[in-house]
């Protein structure tokens, strides 16, 4: 049962792990590559590390607790690189596959109502996504929102 | 079992190594080289992880808290060069 329970954990842990380097091989972008990696840090190498902590529990005299040290550092230090790589891509100005915000989405919103332009901006290019001219026809209650 | 396991795990971990190589030779941008060697030093984690179970030694631990430690301060000395110019101001 125990070792059922720890090859189920280990083949889960090398199964993200794969799938967090497929990610940073098969997506198209800096910023969507970002996503791959960090999750099969957290769930993988997570998973893997909790299976060795419980097989040398079971083994050993003792407790063994050197894993969760590891475990504890990789969920800290994980999304404080990927925050900085973020920032560095975003410094760099690195192309992105998605659309730029428009000025006038941001003009029209100022500093204090971001929220609000950001939403004009989706209904915006969701619309002349759909239809083009319909964008002009449906500007009218964009504007009384905001 | 948990021989098997361990085997399948370790060709998934090394293929996943083998990909984010790819990405680090590859990749367009430094951005994507540093996250690319930011996986692999991940990927070397639960390598040595695997490995510590497959040989039933509690000795690699040290080694795999070390490369974290290693691999972290070298992400953020790496993001911090490309943003600022400067490692330690």
């Amino acid at each position: 049962m125990l070792e059922f329970f720890l090859s189920f954990l280990i083949l889960t842990g090398a199964i993200f792990t794969f799938i967090g380097s497929l990610g940073l091989v098969r997506l198209k972008d800096m910023y969507t590559r970002l996503h791959g990696p960090t999750k099969a840090t957290t769930l993988g190498v997570g998973s893997l590390l909790i299976a060795s902590a419980i097989y040398f529990s079971a083994q050993g005299p003792s407790i063994s607790l050197h894993e969760f040290l590891i475990t504890i550092f990789l969920l800290i230090t994980a999304p404080v690189s990927a925050h900085l790589l973020a920032k560095t891509a975003l410094h760099l100005n690195l192309t992105s596959l998605a659309e730029k915000p428009e000025k006038d989405a941001i003009d029209q919103g100022g500093p204090d109502e971001v929220d609000t332009a950001e939403e004009t901006e989706k209904a915006d290019t969701t619309d002349t996504a759909v239809k083009p001219e319909a964008a002009e026809a449906l500007q009218a209650p964009d504007q009384t929102k905001s | 079992m948990l021989a098997i396991s361990i085997q399948i795990a370790l060709a998934l971990v090394t293929a996943a190594v083998a990909m984010s190589f790819w990405r680090l030779l590859r990749g367009p941008d430094a951005p994507d080289r540093i996250l690319a060697l930011d996986t692999l030093y991940i990927n070397t984690i639960a390598i040595l992880v695997l490995f510590g179970i497959h040989l039933g030694s509690a000795l690699f631990f040290e080694a795999a808290l070390l490369i974290a430690l290693m691999g972290f301060i070298g992400t953020v000395a790496l993001c911090k060069y490309l943003l600022r110019g400067d490692i330690i101001e």
